[in-house]
């Protein structure tokens, strides 16, 4: 266990210290991912919405973390096997059909979790209240593409099944228990596979088939175990931090 | 942490006051000391839309004297990450900067959350008389699959007959739509309910 995953104050971490850093790296990461569209999207407007994405998911990030503990720290500081975030949200942004297709899976999924947790009680329940309605902005966002490029060019369909069923095998994780966070799991992965499967069948496509997680893994996000490119990213996300400890503006 | 002052002098700005010092007189004049904090972070403009309040936009939740001196005024976020939040609450201790007032604090509560059905009337009127649509109360129609198809209003012409450019606009509580009728872009601030 890493320095950084002691609550503040010390002490054995809790199982709500573990959650909000699990569920905080999860939106601290995809904000990043998103972030690197920034100048590079499609469309002015779609540079536009996923930063905009982003930035409420940079928001969620800052209010989870800082229930786990010092959130520049947190997000600057730790190295890659310290970070608790699933594998999904950290794959790189590929093309366009990509980044929808990771973001239609991941957003169905947050909406689903936060809409469960918001009934509850605590901080994380009060966050998830809030989150859920940016969420199912993000959803529906990635829904209205999913549909536009499966069901456009032969060449949009091309992109948008390959990059469906390439990030297929990182669905699996987002349905395993973390501790801390009360969830009905088994609801929250049948419920993802009727939304999802939903999109997907409506824009015309096959929903993947292959198994949701990969055989020859060494191990989970949640588990600290991440894959190639993450590495890279952290590098990039810290850089600057590190440069200049204590910097500000 | 409660820091009593030994003796009834005035404390340097920004020193925590006790409750007891003349400066800080426990009730009545708690209450209308409440009151008019209320009214003055309430009156902070927003930074992001200057033409409207705090109050219009309904983001300060209440103002509450602490026992040890110290004033608290509630702040919720429109959205979970909006970058306003900060300047906000910077601002608010500034418009609070009066000694009397103590120190002040600024806290931000989640919940309940933020809706666009908290943005006052006045602060609606302002919004269109700012160029921005502003969001429709209740929302679009609960049963609609397609919330944005609703009419909204031109805020320069006055048509209901526009279309949506972009369901992202300049910040995030924002989407981007286009009057057919005098074909002027506007801003509409999206419903979030």
């Amino acid at each position: 266990m890493s320095a950084y995953e002691q609550p503040p104050g010390g002490g054995t971490p809790g199982p709500e210290h573990r959650a909000a850093l699990a569920l905080g790296d999860d939106a601290l990461v995809l904000a990043q991912r998103l972030g690197e569209w920034a100048g590079h999207a499609p469309v002015l407007e779609e540079d536009v919405a996923l930063s905009n994405i982003a930035l409420d998911l940079l928001g969620q990030a800052r209010t989870l973390l800082s229930l786990a503990g010092d959130e520049d720290e947190l997000a600057y500081l730790r190295e890659e096997r310290e970070f608790r975030n699933v594998q999904l949200v950290e794959q790189p942004n590929g093309d366009f059909a990509d980044t929808i297709a990771r973001q239609l899976y991941f957003s169905v999924h947050q909406e689903l979790l936060y809409g469960q947790l918001a009934g509850g009680r605590g901080e994380l329940a009060e966050l998830a209240a809030k989150a859920v309605k940016e969420t199912a902005y993000h959803r529906d966002h990635a829904e209205q593409w999913t549909l536009r490029l499966g069901d456009g060019t032969a060449e949009s369909r091309r992109r948008m099944q390959s990059a469906l069923d390439g990030l297929w095998r990182y669905t699996g994780e987002l349905f395993q228990p973390v501790e801390g966070v009360p969830a009905d799991w088994e609801a929250l992965a049948s419920g993802w596979r009727n939304v999802v499967g939903a999109v997907i069948e409506q824009a015309t496509l096959a929903v993947p088939e292959g198994p949701q997680s990969s055989a020859w893994s060494a191990g989970t996000g949640r588990q600290g175990v991440h894959t190639e490119a993450f590495g890279r990213m952290l590098a990039e996300m810290q850089h600057l931090h590190r440069s200049h400890p204590g910097a500000s503006w | 942490m409660v820091t009593h002052t030994a003796r009834p002098t005035r404390p340097e700005p920004g020193t925590p006051t006790a409750a007891e010092t003349p400066d800080v007189p426990e009730t009545p004049d708690t209450h209308a000391l409440e009151a008019e904090a209320l009214a003055l972070a309430g009156a902070v403009p927003d930074p992001e839309l200057p033409q409207l309040s705090l109050a219009d936009l309904g983001v300060v939740r209440g103002v509450a004297r602490q026992r040890d001196g110290v004033t608290e005024v509630r702040l919720t976020p429109t959205y979970t990450g909006c970058p306003a939040v900060e300047t906000m609450a910077e601002d608010i201790r500034e418009a609070l900067s009066a000694r009397r007032f103590g120190t002040v604090r600024v806290v931000r509560v989640l919940s309940p959350a933020w809706t666009t059905d908290d943005i006052t009337d006045e602060g609606r009127r302002k919004l269109a008389e700012a160029g921005i649509a502003p969001p429709r109360s209740g929302g679009p129609a609960a049963d609609g699959p397609v919330p944005l198809s609703l009419a909204i209003r031109c805020p320069n012409c006055g048509s209901v007959d526009t279309e949506l450019l972009s369901r992202f606009s300049s910040t995030a509580c924002k989407a981007l739509r286009r009057c057919t009728a005098c074909r002027e872009p506007f801003d509409h601030f999206k419903e979030l309910l």
